[in-house]
């Protein structure tokens, strides 16, 4: 049924210029009929006969013959519309196309046959066709690397200038803080120390547990060879106390904790709400980095004491086991072999690591524009910057304490 | 109402038969876990006729034109789509149907990774064995089309103001010439002089290109200016009709909305225009007056 709400001579216009059965037809059979082009020379006159559906689906045959028609001395030129089937802007397309090359040939080119309909879509066509500029070329590979690794370098020194300076801002407002308890959060600080710190229990647990597993075995198996097995205790506490608990404890809440920073202030970025907290008057500093930064630093430490306790039980285990070392024997050889400054080696790096990770986290987290996409790249840098800057910390804090002979 | 839309393929008085519906939906439900969204709703869309789809927040506006593209799934019901039942189509067949209607999401949904031009050739790309030089120069004619400069061709939508990136969107729409188009709030978001002129754009388009249309749309001047017919959502059906046919009903919400102050201002300005268009009718123009006059005679057949 025809729409009644249409004029009629718009509504068979329409209908007219793509028959609708002809080309469900030829979708439901799945074959393809193509545009057919036909071409003769009248005397002086090119003929281009167009026949069959000329739409976007069949005209790919048809583009490449017309893009090379070589006029062969004719003086004027006439396109035959009157075989047109099916005809979408594509076909229009190729005809005013045809049309301008062989009219810049200094050809006469004179249009015949077809629908109204057909020669209104090309007369569209010819309004609001444009020539895009073309894409930009690519530079070489030469240029390409060049402009990277600059533009690579600011960024790096404009990202640390100005972590640097929130950094700054972050032990202000923290000092600041401390002087005035009552401007502390407590409700939104025990909230992060529950999901930064009680609910990353059991990955560190279990992480710990196996590096103390893994260093007892590979320790024992080398200090087999010299008859020391009792050693691998010594190994596995001093590597284990000073090291390896703090570390992992670090790179897993870093992973965890600082990404979910990130992801948190970079969302509430996105949906305004820091712009709203601004203009009630709250400090985004003071309600969302300070609980996380203050509930990291008091819960890092007692994540790691706890890693320490998992990792050396996970040794004792395993020395248990492969060595025939009683827990008794490990626990009187621990005594005597590994020094008690051990212990709070790796305790200390705590509060420090833990105050990189949030202030990255947090830092990221602003720096998140009005855009989802942004989110994730945020908290993927922060995760890597945050387990960068932990282990260069780390390195520095080997440095500082074999000058001090610790 | 709905019997207006219940009709068969008859004879039209020229003799030829009646394509069959541009879109025929019969007995639809739609549901989320317990919650009913759509049930037993009819709905038919003409060729060539520019259909709006209005209702209240949550009605599911989105979910119906979601539903006959095939996004979601109805729980019970028919669509059927330029005359192929879609729920019964073969993935080759459901591939072909895809290249027959054009969609444009809210805020264009362009891939943020390629520019304008390479958005709009990823249809090309992938349905046709068109070479390089010709998708570019089919890009460079929809973007012309849609009234993009020829500069936004090179851009990424996010160098695009939001009205930009709609048009760019109705651009890859385009891009395979489509039969029907859905539009999802085609103005939302755009200030009242970019909501006309692609009000404009969209209604010279489907003239000129032989379109059908579906649009989802809050605005009343566009529902005004340029719709043919428009389908209300109610009580998880539609009713469907004219402005002056929708408005002639007793339910409370079609009052409220047509006759409320935005309605009377978007029926004034839609007047105002109409006077205008009678004024410089010619060629191309479907004057408002007609389309009233078409559909009143109808009502008294």
């Amino acid at each position: 049924m025809p729409n009644p709400f249409k004029p009629a001579e718009v509504r068979h216009g329409a209908r007219d210029s793509r028959p609708r059965g002809a080309a469900s037809r030829s979708v439901a059979s799945g074959t393809r009929a193509g545009a057919r082009l036909a071409r003769r020379q009248d005397a002086d006159c090119l003929v281009l006969e167009l026949a069959g559906p000329w739409t976007t689906m069949t005209v790919a045959a048809q583009d490449v013959a017309l893009d090379g028609l070589v006029p062969n001395g004719a003086r004027s030129a006439r396109i035959d519309l009157a075989g047109l089937e099916a005809f979408d802007t594509a076909g229009a397309l190729l005809v005013h196309r045809t049309t301008k090359q062989l009219a810049a040939r200094g050809l006469e080119v004179e249009l015949s046959g077809g629908l109204e309909t057909h020669r209104g879509l090309i007369e569209t066509v010819r309004s609001h066709d444009l020539d895009c500029p073309p894409p930009p070329p690519a530079r070489s590979a030469l240029t390409t690397l060049m402009e990277r690794t600059g533009r690579s370098t600011y960024f790096v020194l404009d990202e640390a200038l100005s972590l640097t300076n929130f950094l700054g801002h972050t032990v202000v407002v923290l000092v600041r803080s401390l002087l005035r308890p009552g401007r502390i959060r407590w409700t939104a600080l025990i909230n992060q120390m529950e999901r930064t710190g009680l609910n990353a229990m059991p990955i560190v647990g279990l992480i710990s547990f196996l590096i103390g597993v893994v260093l007892a075995y590979q320790g024992a198996d080398q200090l087999k060879k010299f008859g020391a097995e009792i050693f691998t205790v010594n190994l596995v506490g001093v590597g284990v106390l000073r090291e390896m608990a703090i570390m992992l404890t670090a790179i897993v809440v870093a992973g965890r904790s600082g990404s979910a920073f990130t992801a948190q202030i970079g969302t509430m970025k996105v949906n305004e709400e820091i712009d709203a907290m601004r203009t009630i008057g709250l400090d985004p500093m003071e309600v969302l980095v300070l609980p996380r930064v203050l509930a990291l630093i008091l819960v890092l430490p007692l994540l790691t004491f706890y890693a320490d306790i998992m990792g050396l039980l996970g040794g004792a285990v395993m020395a248990n086991w492969a060595l025939d070392i009683s827990f008794f024997q490990f626990a009187r050889q621990f005594n005597v072999g590994v020094p008690v400054w051990s212990f709070w080696v790796g305790l200390i790096k705590a509060p420090v690591f833990a105050f990189i990770i949030a202030v990255v986290g947090c830092y990221e987290g602003f720096k998140v524009s009005i855009s989802a996409e942004s989110v994730g790249q945020r908290t993927t840098a922060a995760v890597v910057e945050a387990i960068f800057l932990v282990i260069v910390l780390d390195a520095l804090f080997s440095i500082i304490f074999s000058i001090l002979g610790i | 109402m709905n019997a207006a839309t219940d009709t068969a393929p008859e004879a039209t008085p020229d003799g030829l038969t009646a394509p069959p519906p541009a879109i025929e939906v019969r007995g639809l439900r739609t549901q989320f876990g317990p919650q009913v969204i759509h049930d037993d709703l009819d709905f038919q869309v003409e060729p060539g006729e520019i259909m709006g789809v209005v209702g209240g927040s949550g009605t599911g506006k989105s979910v119906l034109l979601r539903t006959i593209i095939g996004l979601i799934k109805p729980a019970a019901g028919r669509i059927a789509v330029l005359g192929q039942d879609t729920g019964r189509l073969r993935p080759a067949d459901v591939r072909a149907m895809q290249r027959r209607w054009g969609v444009l999401f809210q805020d264009g949904a362009l891939f943020s990774s390629l520019t304008v031009e390479q958005n709009i050739e990823v249809p090309l790309r992938e349905h046709t064995r068109l070479r390089p030089q010709m998708r570019r120069q089919i890009a460079g004619l929809k973007i012309g089309l849609v009234g993009l400069p020829p500069d936004a061709a090179n851009k990424y939508p996010a160098e695009l103001s939001g009205g930009m990136r709609k048009r760019a969107g109705l651009a890859r729409a385009l891009a395979l010439d489509p039969e029907i188009l859905f539009l999802d709030e085609p103005t939302a978001g755009l200030d009242p002089i970019g909501a006309n002129k692609f009000d404009g754009l969209v209604q010279e388009l489907s003239r000129a290109l032989g379109l059908t249309l579906v649009m989802v749309t809050h605005d009343l001047d566009s529902l005004h200016a340029i719709c043919d017919r428009i389908s209300v959502l109610i009580d998880k059906r539609v009713k469907v009709g004219t402005i002056d046919e929708l408005m002639q009903l007793p339910d409370a919400w079609i009052q409220d909305y047509f006759r409320g102050p935005r309605g009377r201002a978007a029926s004034a300005s839609g007047e105002r225009r109409l006077r205008h268009g009678e004024a410089h009718a010619g060629g191309l123009g479907v004057s408002k007056a007609d389309t009233l006059n078409v559909g009143g005679e109808r009502e008294d057949a």
